[in-house]
């Protein structure tokens, strides 16, 4: 643990830390800190492709196998096929060229749907994008007003919206999505049922890939509040007349939004888990629907692809963070 | 935490007496454990047995939670569906605290060179999200119950072993293992009996919320199709039937959902009532905290609880 050099923030739960210690090198000056963390997503991306390169490789023959799919084929034509894909050289000398194309940008083929890796997730990335954009956006807007609302008020309202919320992370997302479908779609008929174009497909499944989201943040957000609304600077802006909702949004928020902005950068790079099951139950032609069925089929450059992309995600949304840090918390900014 | 600043708090009593919620929570793990073990004690009818005269039956006094397609009770299949769906939740929590707490051990132990090899293999397992990692494991071992739970585990392994090296480092130096080493007692003596037993409790607290968390995972996966094979009763699986149903027969379902629902939160009301205490008991903390990520998030728990523990070091 490197040695804390941030003003004590109150004991914040969930201050950055832990996978985040461009944060917490502040001190050094930030610049430098974004150039760590690029450095270590080149480690990480070239890990990434290392794991999935292993894991296409750590069964022998299902290469062959899951390209010539169903079909019986003679001996000679699986020959050709190996051939013709470079199966038959060495480990290294595969992973060498692998490495290679991939660095000239070129993700390969898929096994199944005939249609470069590129192509295949660009097609679909849309669709998913907008869902994840949509459901995030949801999350934190209903968060940030539950909490600002609830936290450090009457008793009753806390624990209301604490029970709520531990029902929320409680629940999973693909039971919420059928419940949706099930009232607003079948019962009302407000919303489409499956794979709706534009904004009013895209309601229902936001909601559901929301839903735990949201009860996640407002814990977070409500915690850190209610620290913060401890602290004399709030004494100090109610004594000014500062109206409650005033010094709420004004001097309590900023000091409790650092963990949950950590929090919901993290929950955005991982929202392909909830992708891959919401868009299956809203029949949704996403890249999670993709992946899953590039799984189920064995059809490992389209696997490697997300993965390479989620990856990359993470890593972007990483370095976007270590950017916004400073910008909230003023004293992150250090002496660089 | 300041370190010494650890006034005895009077609210500990408190805590340890239960709410409603604690009861009813644990009155419900209750019933599920009792389902999973003796499903035939519980259940009114066969879980398996179709009767197409029945099929799609609403609820009803008959069948309490209706029937599904092949007219078989919901009800029954739900209890006898606790077995699977609990074993898997057990199985892969078990699987990722033996797999986390060896490479804790090892990276904590093993020196410099292997600690970072581990850590780092950490950090790229954690900055995938779980559920692609399970879907990487599944499309090696192929769908299944095996696969699904070492799908799981993998995923989980990173948290336990986080919290196991940083566990075995504040132990590492404390003053009795350093009085067990003065003593002459061998290294596998000091793991085996100092060690491990003084790390592993915060380890299965946060096991105890991760069962919740890797049956949500056990129950999607299946729900996608990589659990176990029809016709065995799973809640997942149920809830994948009745999505071709649920503009005709809504129950078929909502009800395996609400069982995962509940159980789940059943779990995490207990684990972190358990949490709860053990940092009350650890340190005096602000009030509640450490929750957030039952699944990977990148821990503030681990290290909160670490600078706790390590507060009086050097």
């Amino acid at each position: 643990m490197t040695t804390p050099t941030l003003p004590p923030v109150g004991d914040i739960p969930g201050t950055p830390t832990g996978g985040r210690p461009a944060a917490r090198r502040a001190g050094g000056g930030w610049a430098r800190a974004v150039l760590l963390r690029l450095g270590t997503s080149v480690l990480l991306l070239w890990s990434a492709v290392t794991v999935s390169f292993g894991l296409l490789h750590l069964t022998p023959g299902s290469v062959e196998d899951s390209l010539i799919g169903m079909e019986s084929v003679s001996p000679e034509v699986r020959a050709e096929i190996v051939a013709a894909y470079g199966l038959d050289r060495s480990l290294i000398e595969q992973y060498g060229s692998y490495l290679g194309r991939l660095l000239r940008g070129d993700l390969g083929h898929s096994y199944q749907i005939h249609e470069s890796v590129a192509s295949a997730i660009g097609s679909r990335l849309g669709a998913s994008l907008s869902l994840a954009v949509a459901s995030m956006a949801l999350a934190l807007v209903v968060a940030l007003s539950l909490a600002v609302l609830t936290a450090r008020r009457a008793r009753w309202l806390r624990s209301l919206s604490s029970g709520v919320e531990l029902l929320g992370v409680s629940v999973p997302a693909f039971w919420v999505g059928i419940l949706l479908l099930t009232v607003f779609s079948f019962e009302l008929g407000w919303f489409p049922a499956f794979g709706g174009e534009g904004l009013t497909g895209l309601v229902l499944p936001a909601v559901a890939v929301a839903v735990s989201m949201t009860a996640l943040l407002s814990q977070v957000l409500r915690e850190g509040l209610e620290l913060a609304l401890d602290q004399p600077f709030v004494l100090t802006a109610r004594s000014r007349g500062m109206s409650e909702l005033g010094v709420r949004l004004r001097h309590a928020l900023r000091h409790a939004l650092l963990p949950v902005v950590t929090l919901a950068g993290w929950m955005f790079g991982a929202l392909i888990s909830s992708l891959v099951v919401i868009e299956q139950v809203f029949n949704r032609d996403g890249v999670g629907r993709l992946v899953l069925n590039a799984v189920a089929a064995k059809d490992m450059p389209i696997v490697t692809g997300v993965v390479l992309l989620t990856a990359a995600v993470y890593i972007g949304i990483n370095v976007l963070l270590d950017v916004v840090y400073p910008l909230i918390d003023p004293r992150l900014r250090g002496t660089a | 935490m300041r370190p010494g600043a650890a006034p005895p708090r009077p609210r500990g009593a408190r805590r340890v007496r239960g709410t409603p919620g604690l009861w009813a929570a644990c009155l419900f793990l209750g019933l599920i454990i009792l389902a999973g073990i003796a499903p035939e004690l519980l259940a009114p009818a066969s879980p398996t047995e179709t009767d197409v005269l029945r099929a799609l039956r609403p609820p009803s006094a008959e069948h309490l939670l209706g029937t599904d397609a092949n007219g078989r009770d919901v009800l029954s299949r739900i209890i006898h569906g606790a077995r699977p769906s609990l074993l898997a939740g057990l199985g892969a929590t078990a699987l990722a605290v033996v797999g986390g707490t060896a490479l804790g051990l090892l990276a904590a132990l093993g020196g410099r060179v292997l600690d970072e090899i581990v850590m780092r293999l950490v950090d790229v397992v954690l900055s995938l999200p779980g559920m692609l990692l399970a879907l990487l494991v599944l499309s090696v071992t192929g769908p299944g119950v095996g696969g699904t739970l070492l799908a799981i585990a993998a995923f989980s392994i990173p948290i336990y072993a986080r919290l196991m090296r940083v566990q075995t480092m504040v132990i590492k130096r404390s003053e009795y293992v350093a009085a067990a080493t003065s003593l002459g007692l061998g290294r596998p003596h000091i793991i085996v009996r100092h060690i491990l037993p003084n790390a592993f409790a915060p380890l299965v607290v946060l096991a105890t919320i991760g069962v919740g968390a890797a049956l949500v995972a056990a129950s999607s996966l299946s729900f996608l199709g990589f659990g176990p094979q029809p016709p065995d009763p799973e809640w997942g699986a149920m809830l994948s039937d009745g999505r071709d149903y649920f503009a005709l027969a809504w129950w078929i379902a909502v009800f395996p959902g609400a069982a995962i629902s509940l159980t789940v939160l059943s779990i995490t009301v207990v684990g972190r009532r358990l949490q709860g205490r053990a940092e009350a008991s650890a340190a005096p903390r602000p009030r509640g905290a450490g929750h957030a990520g039952l699944t990977a998030a990148p821990g503030p728990r681990s290290r909160s609880r670490h600078d706790e523990r390590g507060g009086n070091r050097p």
